[in-house]
């Protein structure tokens, strides 16, 4: 059973809102406590699959929906870590067709991938029943890791405090 | 902390070498890569000895970003241009790092040391 995601984000596929995106997750990612370097991973890693999804799953259409959803791995006022679900409507492939370049191939492009799998710690790509892809990564703070860098201690957000996050979804 | 678009400027020193150093400001994403890629595109055509790319002031690149500064690269061995990298932020320099391009570019620590070299 999985659990309800505490943020939910609907975008159309245009590159103009990447920037947007992964402010918010970064922002959420240092006020779960998971510090400086987790947060600028995850966001990396959402900024590289957003773009794949519209290069290869929209063709670079700007108009299509793509769902991002964030979950704290454990509560939320004691997360280990960040679930993040994007889902789009796009073109579907095999999820074992997934994979990065050979990094030794020195040449534009091929590389999100390899990044996304590098910087978080579970990666599943998934074919949805009908149309498009799920991929869900998974983050957690690494030892001693937690509460480093600024926001990193759950004062971010405007300094409001210790306030739970609550449910946007 | 949404970013302005990125604003890019292109100097042409006055040394021997005829070094051109392009100082983009921002964040070069999916977005802002094409606006990138142009301009250096433009500034390769005048087949300058030396280009400077100038990082210290991006603040974010992905692989939209690191795949122009590829194709630069390669337009820049076919142009005989030796293309130099600086002042790679800390962020900046881990996806460098993720994609093991530290070796392919030639990198200085900063603008002057580039200029200097």
């Amino acid at each position: 059973m999985s659990t309800p995601a505490h943020v939910r984000i609907e975008l159309q596929s245009n590159p103009l809102y990447l920037c947007g995106v992964r402010d918010m997750v970064s922002s959420v990612a240092r006020r779960l406590g998971l510090g400086e370097p987790a947060a600028a991973q995850i966001a990396l890693a959402l900024d590289e699959a957003l773009c794949n999804v519209i290069r290869h799953g929209y063709d670079r259409r700007k108009d299509q929906p793509i769902v991002v959803e964030l979950t704290p791995i454990g509560p939320a006022e004691r997360a280990e870590g960040l679930r993040v679900v994007i889902e789009d409507r796009g073109r579907q492939v095999e999820p074992e067709a997934i994979k990065g370049r050979d990094l030794a191939d020195i040449r534009p492009g091929g590389l999100g991938v390899h990044i996304i799998r590098e910087v978080m710690d579970s990666v599943v790509y998934e074919r949805l029943p009908e149309v498009g892809m799920r991929l869900t990564m998974e983050k957690r703070a690494g030892i001693g890791d937690r509460g480093l860098g600024p926001g990193g201690d759950r004062g971010g957000c405007g300094g409001r405090g210790a306030a739970s996050p609550g449910s946007a979804a | 902390m949404s970013p302005a678009p990125l604003d890019i400027r292109v100097e042409q020193l006055k040394d021997a070498a005829g070094t051109v150093v392009v100082t983009p400001s921002g964040e070069i994403d999916y977005s802002e890569a094409p606006v990138f890629r142009e301009a250096l595109r433009r500034v390769s055509e005048g087949r300058p000895a030396k280009l400077i790319v100038d990082l210290s002031r991006v603040a974010y690149m992905n692989t939209p970003g690191v795949a122009t500064l590829v194709e630069a690269l390669q337009l820049a061995k076919k142009n005989k241009t030796r293309l130099v990298l600086a002042g790679l932020t800390e962020r900046v320099s881990a996806v460098f790092d993720i994609a093991r391009l530290t070796r392919v570019f030639e990198i200085a620590p900063d603008r002057n040391a580039a200029i200097a070299r």
